[in-house]
């Protein structure tokens, strides 16, 4: 319990004196990216910590203003870019429900997959580089290892390992394969065995329980306040779970449980990250069996969804409706309103408030990203702890410096 | 199903109503409806009441607070709209409060005395639009540098900026 | 005489240039110092985690310290606020030094050509491969540390006479067509050429 070293715990920084000032950041190894940290020490102790972020603004959302709804999946691949794929399914998911379009059974079941996916992908680095920040490599060569095969999965799909850009509005890029399932399949399959590995490296190993029990912790009122969402959240007892609680995509098919911990420390919102896995396996394998035969565009909106590549490649018909969802004085027109969408991204909640003006752009595009509102409460998590647990309090956020900035 | 949510969800939202005007009688909002989300505008002057108030009936959570500049939207009067996304924790009811501002009083309220989420929220709010937050505990730009001039997401700001971007001294190789 | 030697000590003595030698062991010997800004970031680690493993090609050894380090890879995209930082951290290395610009973003700027990104980190500080991806996969990485030995090993110099001559930067000109068009826009001249539009 740090804060009782503190005999007087006055952490009201303008009234004590001979601290000390360090300057954490821009480049650190654990700030993964690009943050920064102006930490007030009493000897070992952070007394105040003020983050100073924008090191990695780049003017997203003015792209969004620029780019077609189709077009800037791009750049929205580049927010989290530790689950790219979820920012895309979040980013359609709001222009999808601005426009008014129903997606078919198919379409649904594969982003819910790829969303599940995403899911681990980012628990997995999450977990396995603050581990490494805590000085433990071993556990971090076996999450990178793990998602190495969802890379492959999300090659197979998009062709791109990485931004894969994969969905489009009202559908996807390309359909998916029998090998591709079959891929999946394999890797979920495969899953529990690595998990046990990885929860053995890091769940029960000593120094990092020790590390993260009692560190940082936030508590309900505090989360609810603040904003906090996803993971954090659940870790500090508030169970809400946009799955459930707001159910997009083919969530309302699934049986899943919604993982929460009353703890409110690093541990507890490991531990959340943990389960989670196992819940999303648990998802992707109903998912997968119940996959749905059928078109993956939505085709009762007109000329809004894309036509399947090979139709665009092979008939007449599929290049004249291609050319008419491209041209941008034929596409759909979005309706002269706003609208704020969220979907549980791996971080929390991950929403759009878009604005139509009537073309198929977006006049505003603003992202609410939970990495944001989770920095925002970084000082009153790490106040009255020790220095080095900076490190373990900064992964267990899970700061996503371009989600953060934008 | 999907009616059986409505019909709750509407009811919620009449009873929210009806404690607002309980609360603010002097105030007129304005409620819409899209899509199943509801909207209401609220005069820029009672802001800082009306949020109190909107955190009283039960919104505990300030999900997003953001700003869209209309300057070339089209068939509006108002320069910014300032948005506020709310949500109440327990039953999942959300709600989108609005407020529109002209140009030579950019200023309102902060919120952070309701909801201390706001803090940095606000913060990006003025970087990007400029728009000025009274009450604040710690008011400076965020994201951008501090001595940057400009307010890049108005709609009068190039996308490719001003040149700031290459206003950097260059090294070569036999400096370094 | 190199016969005589040979036959005496058999192989157990070589004969080279101690340039040659020197750069033999610089080659294969990098101490990367990853600059991971963004998304390339996270394949710089996938490139040295275990399946396709760094340390074959003897550059594993990660250190976030400058001054440990003599060769920089840049993942990711470089902005205004970040790039005195990059060159700060460039100035804090020691020669000899070399600079790997990993992807599109900090090659080029990439996709964000917005009034943040910096349009390539080549315009404000030296470049000595570029790797084009958007993140570039980890075998490209991979490539280019490859091609970055070779270069090592064919050019360099114990003493760095050959960075002593670059004195010019060597990225392009600070300000692209674009820009000058806005600063003569900005001065009242009016355009007559229709391709031009200041926001696309």
């Amino acid at each position: 319990m740090p804060l009782e070293l503190l005999e007087s715990p006055d952490l009201d920084a303008n009234k004590r004196e001979g601290l000390w000032t360090l300057n954490f950041g821009p480049q650190h190894p654990a700030t993964h990216t690009t943050l920064r940290l102006v930490l007030q020490l009493d000897g070992e102790i952070v007394v105040d910590a003020e983050p100073d972020i924008g090191f990695l603004h780049s003017g997203f959302e003015k792209l969004g203003e620029v780019l077609d709804f189709n077009q800037y999946v791009t750049i929205v691949d580049r927010m989290n870019y530790i689950s790219p794929l979820a920012n895309e399914i979040a980013w359609h998911h709001a222009v999808e429900k601005l426009l008014g379009i129903e997606l078919t059974p198919r379409c649904i079941y594969i982003r819910t997959i790829f969303a599940e996916l995403m899911r681990m992908h980012d628990h997995l680095l999450c977990l396995g580089a603050c581990v490494l920040d805590l000085g433990g490599a071993t556990a971090f060569m076996y999450a990178l290892n793990a998602r190495e095969t969802i890379y492959e999965i999300c090659e197979r799909a998009s062709g791109q390992r990485f931004h894969t850009s994969y969905t489009r509005v009202g559908g996807l890029l390309y359909d998916v394969t029998d090998d591709w399932v079959n891929m999946v399949r394999d890797f979920v399959r495969n899953f529990p065995k690595v998990y046990r590995d990885f929860s053995g490296l890091v769940m029960k190993n000593r120094i990092f329980v020790e590390r993260t029990r009692d560190v940082g912790v936030l508590s309900r009122e505090e989360a609810i306040a603040g904003g906090a969402t996803g993971p954090i959240a659940r870790a500090s007892g508030v169970t809400r779970d946009l799955r459930r609680d707001e159910p997009y995509l083919a969530y309302d098919d699934f049986d899943f449980d919604v993982c929460a911990s009353q703890g409110g420390d690093c541990y507890a919102r490991f531990q959340v990250r943990m389960m989670e896995m196992l819940e999303s396996v648990k998802i992707i394998q109903q998912a997968i069996d119940k996959l749905p035969k059928g078109p993956i565009f939505a085709t009762d909106t007109g000329k809004t969804g894309m036509p399947d590549k090979t139709e665009v490649y092979r008939s007449i018909e599929g290049l004249i409706h291609h050319f008419e969802s491209i041209m941008p004085n034929r596409q759909m027109q979005a309706p002269k309103e706003s609208i704020y969408a969220a979907t549980e991204s791996p971080n929390g909640e991950l929403g759009y408030y878009i604005v139509g003006d009537g073309s198929f752009r977006a006049y505003r595009a603003r992202t609410r990203p939970p990495s944001l509102l989770h920095f925002a409460l970084f000082p009153k998590l790490i106040r009255g702890c020790m220095l080095s647990d900076v490190v373990a309090v900064l992964g267990s956020i899970n700061i996503i410096a371009a989600e953060l900035d934008r | 199903m999907p009616n059986e949510s409505t019909n709750s969800a509407t009811g919620e939202i009449e009873a929210v109503q009806t404690r607002l005007a309980e609360l603010l009688p002097w105030v007129a909002l304005d409620w819409s409806q899209f899509r199943n989300q509801t909207r209401v505008i609220c005069p820029a002057g009672d802001l800082l009441k009306c949020l109190i108030a909107f955190k009283a009936v039960g919104f505990d959570q300030l999900t997003d607070l953001t700003a869209v500049d209309l300057l070339e939207y089209g068939n509006v009067n108002d320069r910014f709209e300032v948005v506020y996304c709310l949500l109440n924790v327990d039953t999942g009811l959300r709600l989108i409060a609005k407020i529109y501002l002209n140009e030579p009083n950019l200023t309102i309220p902060s919120a952070t005395s309701v909801w201390f989420g706001a803090d940095w929220l606000e913060r990006e709010v003025y970087d990007m639009y400029g728009i000025l937050f009274t009450g604040h505990p710690n008011f400076k730009r965020l994201l951008l540098p501090q001595e940057f001039q400009s307010f890049p997401l108005r709609k009068d700001y190039p996308v490719k900026g001003r040149g700031e971007r290459h206003n950097f001294p260059v090294i070569t190789r036999a400096e370094s | 005489m190199a016969t005589e030697i040979n036959k005496q000590l058999g192989d157990n003595i070589f004969l080279t240039k101690l340039d040659a030698a020197a750069s033999w062991a610089r080659a294969n010997s990098l101490w990367p110092m990853p600059f991971a800004t963004a998304c390339c970031g996270i394949e710089l680690m996938s490139t040295a985690a275990s399946k396709h493993d760094l340390a074959r090609f003897g550059c594993e050894v990660m250190r976030f310290s400058p001054r440990q380090c003599d060769l920089m890879i840049v993942a990711g995209r470089v902005v205004m606020k970040m790039l005195p930082v990059l060159q700060r951290i460039w100035l804090q290395m020691p020669e000899p030094k070399w600079c790997i610009s990993m992807g599109a973003c900090a090659c080029t700027g990439g996709v964000f050509d917005t009034y943040a990104v910096v349009q390539g980190i080549d315009r404000f500080m030296p470049v000595d491969v570029y790797v084009p991806g958007c993140p570039p996969r980890p075998e490209q990485l991979i490539r280019s540390i490859i091609d970055l030995q070779e270069k090592i090993q064919s050019g360099g110099t114990v003493n760095a006479r050959e960075f002593k001559l670059r004195i010019l930067p060597e990225g392009p000109s600070r300000y692209d067509e674009d820009e000058l068009l806005r600063i003569r826009e900005r001065n009242g001249f009016k355009f007559e050429d229709p391709k031009y539009d200041p926001i696309h």
